[in-house]
């Protein structure tokens, strides 16, 4: 046990990689929220009339709102008066293209190992960078007009395609919705948006990466993809913060809106600042995503990899309208130390023949909680619907938790609904097994995690489970308790 | 898991009520009171509450039920036909809450004690005292702290050490609602002493048009090695509603199972807990709802792992015709120091009818690593393939069903032991299928 206890310790004491601040100018609003800040980042932003209106109704909404408490995690009460709602790095003059850009952004993503400049670029991935409150770039613009694919900031589309957004934008997540997304809605300051014409696949992934950066920051971004009928988009999520004592926020709202025979792709690798050792610091990550299976015959499929963020609260669901519509979640959480996740999905059965699929494994070690919490559920009208749900949790070492709170409400009887949830810790047999075979117990570990997160991690675009599989190992490898 | 406080008049009115009845000599009368300030503190669930999502009690109690109306005393003539035929057993029939002592029979009173618990309270007051009220949760259940505030009477059962009880204690409850709206609050003390066994069967049944609502507690201590069999046969006609709780503590090395089959009713609200609080100890939960009309069955239970080395298997299945609705809500905790436990729970539901409904929520919680824990939930209507295949050897489509459906059921009726009660049940649940469904 000691020895074990060893490689434990070991293993899930390495450091958080991307602690590191970039010094930059940022140019910010004052502390606080009320609706004068609001008029503020809607004039920064040069925005139309309707939406600063938007906003503002989201504000007076979310006023009246109460934080939910419903969710399995503990944290101290929120000041959200005390949070920077606006945050961005000071540039000369609006960048028209790369060489604008200021080289020491550059060099913060390129740190980050995500570059900027096309050229340099080996894998075909579109990414729109995001630091703290403002998107910085946007690299494949012109390759994706030429197949009319829009993929810009939410606040160049917010100026260049208005109709779009004003269409789009809530529609999948309406601003009262919860808490977080009625706050996002007031607040949210950038994102990424992006729009595939019918008929259309996107020939690259497209990407988002998040950084918070400045201190005392909220991030609040918004991002939406419509993928119009018989288009396909792969579409790729990522994001790291600097280690800092105190916690920040972090409320975004994803929205994805499916057309007939469209099929989107949303994959996540969450790498929020997890706080140190003591649990203190990091980053609070509550984000409201869903996709809407609006047309027959739409896939939305959300593939996650949590690591990061002192506290998750996030549940990528899927409204399966359409006819034969399918929804597919795959996730793999992992906690550790003080970490608390609550996450899981909802699958919302109404069309008929719809399907969808939830494969959930949790990973808890050190003193994190970590939970599952899930609802299937098939409307009146869902003839024929099918769900297949599995959530299994791992748990290492004697002083975390894993929970799971699976809600399945059926109302067709001609629906067909699996659900199966296990728990446990990597089995010693398997361990010993691996070791009779010369394989070292850190190694056995290893293989025995990795096989446990394969069926979520094989879902992945190939760069980012490179990048997955070597953010297991960093958290977990060796955690026999 | 906290339930949500109302501030609606039915909680304040059922209060004052409540301290209007109390009999301040009573031996109870501060666990009484301590139990009404918990009632008012918990409030009745409200209308989304969690642990009450599907099952509106509250609103039922305000609108088919007058709180301050009396119960009628009930004439039930015709006790015969409720009870189970051939069965050796000690009966105790309680009418609307009352116990009933010329229906009743209690043969063997020298090896262990078995009265209506009023009657234990006045002749065993230490013994009663000591268990009573210590284990069911008035902080956590509005309804367990009404029960503790107001029980009229029911069954105390106490088996001395190393005394294997062979004849199994049956309850009767029949509620009688045709002079009128019934509500009762019966309470049962089971006392197991070590080493020894014991098999308990409750059994409800109704008749009367206006509605009853019950709202029963047990509690049960199972010292170490002992075992305890606990049966609950639910049937009651018409307007009837019940909300029951059972709270079994278990020591070292005990055995439980526990069967609950729900038939009949309205509303019925089971909450059964079972905690663990020993280690090599060994639980079998079995639940049958077959359900018709617009019945609604909701059974919460929770399993409360708080020691190492424990097994506890779970088992509910049910079948939904017509408008009904199966709610269910599995819980297991395994506690920090519980390790190498072993739980298992299943849930599996047939849907009959386009408009019936289930609602399940298995949930797992659990804070010891080396454990193995699972949780697996179905629903699903009957295997068409398996059903054409019947009906292809000249077997009708309602025989081939109710023959499908009774294989389904099958799986819960075969572990009952007692063979005259599994008789019963058997002929009771082909009836069923064959007439019904």
């Amino acid at each position: 046990m000691s020895k074990d206890n060893q490689v434990l310790e070991e293993l899930t004491s390495k450091e958080y990689e991307h602690g590191w601040t970039t010094d930059i100018e940022t140019d910010s609003a004052p502390k606080g929220l009320n609706e004068d800040i609001i008029r503020f980042i809607s004039a920064k932003k040069n925005e139309p009339a309707w939406l600063l209106e938007w906003r503002m109704k989201a504000y007076q909404q979310w006023t009246k709102m109460k934080e939910p408490t419903w969710a399995n995690v503990k944290f101290p009460e929120i000041n959200y008066q005390d949070v920077i709602y606006y945050s961005a790095p000071k540039q000369k003059v609006t960048p028209k293209n790369l060489e604008d850009v200021d080289p020491e952004l550059i060099k913060t993503f390129e740190k980050l190992g995500i570059s900027l400049t096309e050229q340099k670029r080996l894998t075909g991935i579109a990414v729109d960078a995001v630091i703290d409150s403002v998107s910085v770039a946007t690299t494949f613009k012109e390759t994706l007009g030429e197949l009319g694919i829009i993929f810009c900031s939410f606040s160049e589309a917010v100026q260049k395609h208005p109709d779009l957004v004003k269409k789009y934008m809530g529609s999948v997540v309406p601003v009262n919705d919860n808490y977080f997304s009625a706050l996002n809605s007031a607040v949210f300051t950038d994102g990424s948006f992006c729009y595939i014409p019918k008929g259309v696949r996107c020939p690259m992934e497209l990407s988002t990466y998040f950084r918070i950066n400045a201190a005392n920051t909220g991030q609040f971004e918004r991002t939406l993809i419509v993928a119009d009928e018989g288009s396909y988009v792969s579409y790729l999520e990522g994001c790291t913060a600097p280690q800092r004592d105190e916690n920040q926020l972090h409320a975004a709202v994803v929205e994805i809106y499916a057309m007939k025979d469209a099929t989107v792709k949303y994959s996540t690798v969450q790498n929020w600042y997890p706080g140190n050792k003591e649990g203190k610091g990091g980053i609070y990550n509550f984000v409201t995503k869903r996709g809407l299976c609006y047309g027959d015959s739409s896939k939305i499929s959300w593939t996650q990899v949590e690591t990061g963020s002192a506290i998750t609260w996030k549940y990528p669901s899927c409204i399966l309208r359409g006819d034969n519509s399918m929804g597919e979640f795959y996730s793999v959480a992992v906690t550790n130390n003080y970490q608390q996740a609550d996450t899981g999905t909802k699958m919302i059965h109404i069309g008929k023949n719809t399907k969808s699929r939830i494969v959930s494994k949790g990973i808890s070690a050190g003193h994190s909680q970590n939970s599952y919490r899930g609802q299937v559920h098939i409307m009146k009208r869902a003839e024929g619907a099918r769900n297949f749900s599995q959530c299994d949790s791992l748990l290492m070492g004697d002083q975390c938790g894993a929970h799971t709170f699976p809600y399945i409400d059926v109302e067709n009887n001609t629906a067909r609904i699996e659900h199966e949830a296990t728990t446990s810790k990597i089995g010693e047999d398997q361990i010993f097994y691996c070791l009779q075979r010369g394989i070292d117990e850190e190694s056995a570990v290893a293989l025995i995690v990795n096989g446990y997160a394969k069926e979520v991690l094989n879902q992945l675009p190939m760069e980012f489970a490179v990048e997955a599989q070597k953010l297991l190992a960093l958290t977990l490898e060796g955690s026999v308790g | 898991m906290s339930v949500t406080v109302t501030d609606n008049n039915t909680t304040s009115e059922l209060a004052a009520l409540l301290d209007k009845q109390r009999v301040a000599t009573a031996s109870d009368a501060a666990l009484r009171k301590d139990a009404t300030d918990a009632f008012r503190a918990v409030g009745l669930p409200a209308a989304k509450a969690e642990e009450y999502r599907f099952t509106p009690v509250t609103r039922i109690l305000e609108k088919q039920f007058t709180l301050s109306q009396p119960t009628p005393a009930g004439q039930v003539s015709r006790v015969k036909d409720f009870t189970i035929a051939g069965l050796e057993a000690d009966t105790l029939v309680f009418i609307n809450g009352v116990f009933s002592p010329a229906d009743s029979s209690i043969q063997d009173t020298t090896a262990l004690t078995i009265l209506p618990l009023q009657e234990a309270l006045a002749t065993h007051t230490a013994l009663v005292l000591k268990h009573l009220g210590q284990y069911a949760d008035t902080a956590a259940d509005a309804f367990t702290a009404w029960n503790t505030a107001a029980w009229t009477n029911g069954l105390f059962v106490h088996v001395p050490d190393n005394k294997v009880v062979e004849r199994p204690i049956i309850l009767y409850h029949l509620h009688d609602a045709s002079e009128g709206q019934v509500i009762t609050a019966t309470r049962n003390l089971i006392v197991v002493g070590k080493n020894a066994e014991v098999t308990i069967l409750e059994k409800y049944d109704s008749t009367g048009a206006s509605p009853s609502f019950s709202n029963q507690v047990t509690e049960a201590v199972v010292a170490e090695n002992a075992g305890l069999n606990l049966y609950s046969i639910q049937h009651d006609a018409g307007q009837r509603y019940q909300v029951g709780t059972i709270r079994i503590q278990q020591a070292n090395y005990s055995r439980v199972n526990t069967f609950t089959f729900t038939l009949n009713g309205k509303l019925v609200r089971n909450n059964l807990q079972l905690v663990l609080d020993g280690e090599g100890i060994e639980s079998h939960m079995y639940g049958l709802y077959l359900l018709t009309g617009d019945t609604l069955a909701d059974n919460h239970t929770v399993v409360d792992h708080r020691k190492p080395n424990s097994f506890s298997n779970e088992l509910y299945k049910g079948v939904m015709d017509g408008t009904s609705r199966g709610v269910f809500n599995g819980k297991i905790y395994v506690r920090p120091q519980a390790q190498k436990t072993n739980a298992f729970q299943a849930n599996r539901n047939i849907l009959l009818s386009p408009t019936a409904i289930v609602n399940t929520k298995p949930q797992l919680e659990i804070w010891a690593d080396d454990v193995k824990c699972s949780h697996g939930c179905t629903s699903g209507q009957l295997d068409e393939e398996a059903v054409f295949y019947l009906r292809s050897r000249g077997i009708d489509k309602l025989s081939a069903q109710a023959m499908m459906l009774y294989a389904f059921t099958g799986e819960v009726l075969t572990n009952v032991k007692n063979p005259v009660v599994k008789e019963y049940l058997d002929n009771l649940i082909s009836q069923r299928l064959h007439k019904n469904f």
